[in-house]
């Protein structure tokens, strides 16, 4: 016990070194979420959290439910696997409020050739055409019907 | 008298942050969900894609991507027959409005879209210091906005310059395969959108999933197979010229 005479400040040293471990591993048990580690080296609820975000396209089926009139007429045509919202835009909003919320109307005369705009690098079997001299500027819908856009008979088709 | 003054002083920024901690709370869930039966990508076809953009709108418009920065865009290739290593591509704003009339004679001409190619083996999650981001066990590359430092490190990281820094929240971002959709059944923006059916979100654990006889009876291809990043965007048609 002669050696262990001065030991005192020795004891303190320890004791402060235990105190601070206690603080330490108390704090990280606080600030590290519950769950850390759940997965991975990640936050497991950062999963949820990405998947909490609300949705702004409804989705095909979606408009089906309602608008089962449109896939009727879209069906045998040649859009029948554009989807509503790929020409109408995201439509969640007015899934979720129908009476409120009115989709705008389209100018066929721009969104038609977004797509249909010839273009040396589209697809050759895509068909396309020079919007100025198929239809010198008039809207696509004059004689197309966007939801089936096949001229039924050869006397009503072509551009004046 | 003094030292428990001090003990609380220490004490009282701890339990701030705690009691935050327990406000924020835990977000809800998706349900019926299970993500140990999912593992998610994504089909390219180039043979069908017509450089509408749409994809690339859809995708701003769905998850809020500040303007001059893409999730997802499209690539005009125009490769020479003789030059196939030298193509010159462009992206005026990422195709977001399209793409003005191909001028160039000869050669050959074609869109390709991109987006993150939500890899299996992926270099931008090995690189960051703090566990922000991961992949999912339904094999889907996400960002945890909340511990994410901003230091570019995944964006030095990744070979095909999918991410960037978002310039409100100075925090990396980039595409989540629309995670808040496909966990609710839906399908991603942009296949959404996709008019000619050119993107198609596939599910490789679900065995009647399309993908399967696709990729069974297709050449398919993934970019940069060299870096071993075990890509899941595969691309049907793709040029060898493609970078």
């Amino acid at each position: 016990m002669q050696s262990f005479k001065d030991s005192e400040h020795l004891l303190r040293l320890a004791a402060v070194f235990v105190v601070g471990i206690v603080v330490f591993l108390v704090i990280r048990g606080f600030l590290v979420p519950k769950s850390f580690g759940e997965y991975g080296h990640y936050r497991g609820d950062a999963i949820s959290d990405v998947a909490a975000k609300p949705v702004n396209f409804a989705g095909h089926e979606m408009c089906e439910a309602c608008h089962s009139d449109v896939f009727d007429k879209k069906k045998d045509g040649k859009h029948a696997h554009v989807n509503c919202e790929a020409c109408h835009g995201p439509q969640a909003k007015h899934a979720d409020d129908p009476a409120s919320v009115q989709p705008p109307k389209l100018d066929t005369a721009k969104l038609c050739a977004r797509c249909h705009e010839a273009n040396a690098a589209k697809p050759k079997t895509f068909p396309q055409v020079v919007s100025a001299d198929h239809s010198s500027g008039m809207p696509c819908d004059t004689c197309h019907q966007p939801h089936s856009p096949a001229i039924a008979s050869a006397d009503t088709g072509g551009a004046k | 008298m003094s030292i428990s003054r001090r003990h609380m002083l220490l004490l009282l920024p701890a339990a701030a942050l705690a009691w935050k901690h327990v406000l924020a709370g835990t977000p809800e869930s998706s349900p019926n969900y299970t993500m140990s039966q999912h593992w998610w990508g994504m089909l390219i076809d180039l043979t069908k894609c017509i450089g509408c953009g749409n994809c690339v709108r859809g995708c701003q418009a769905e998850n809020e991507v500040p303007d001059g920065y893409f999730r997802t865009w499209v690539e005009r290739y125009h490769v020479l027959d003789y030059d196939i290593e030298n193509p010159h591509v462009d992206s005026p704003d990422g195709g977001k409005k399209g793409f003005p009339p191909t001028k160039e004679e000869g050669g050959k001409n074609f869109f390709v879209p991109k987006l993150c190619n939500h890899c299996a083996d992926s270099p931008c999650t090995q690189v960051c210091p703090v566990g922000a981001t991961f992949i999912s066990p339904d094999g889907v590359v996400l960002i945890d906005k909340k511990y994410c430092l901003g230091c570019r490190y995944c964006v030095q990281a990744c070979p095909y310059g999918c991410r960037f820094i978002n310039p409100g929240s100075n925090t990396a971002e980039k595409c989540t395969l629309c995670y808040h959709r496909i966990t609710k059944g839906l399908t991603t923006a942009c296949c959404e959108s996709c008019p000619t059916g050119a993107r198609q979100l596939a599910d490789l654990k679900n065995p009647n999933d399309p993908i399967h006889e696709f990729l069974k009876t297709h050449s398919v291809q993934v970019l940069k197979p060299y870096m071993a990043t075990h890509s899941k965007v595969f691309y049907n048609g793709l040029d060898g010229s493609v970078r």
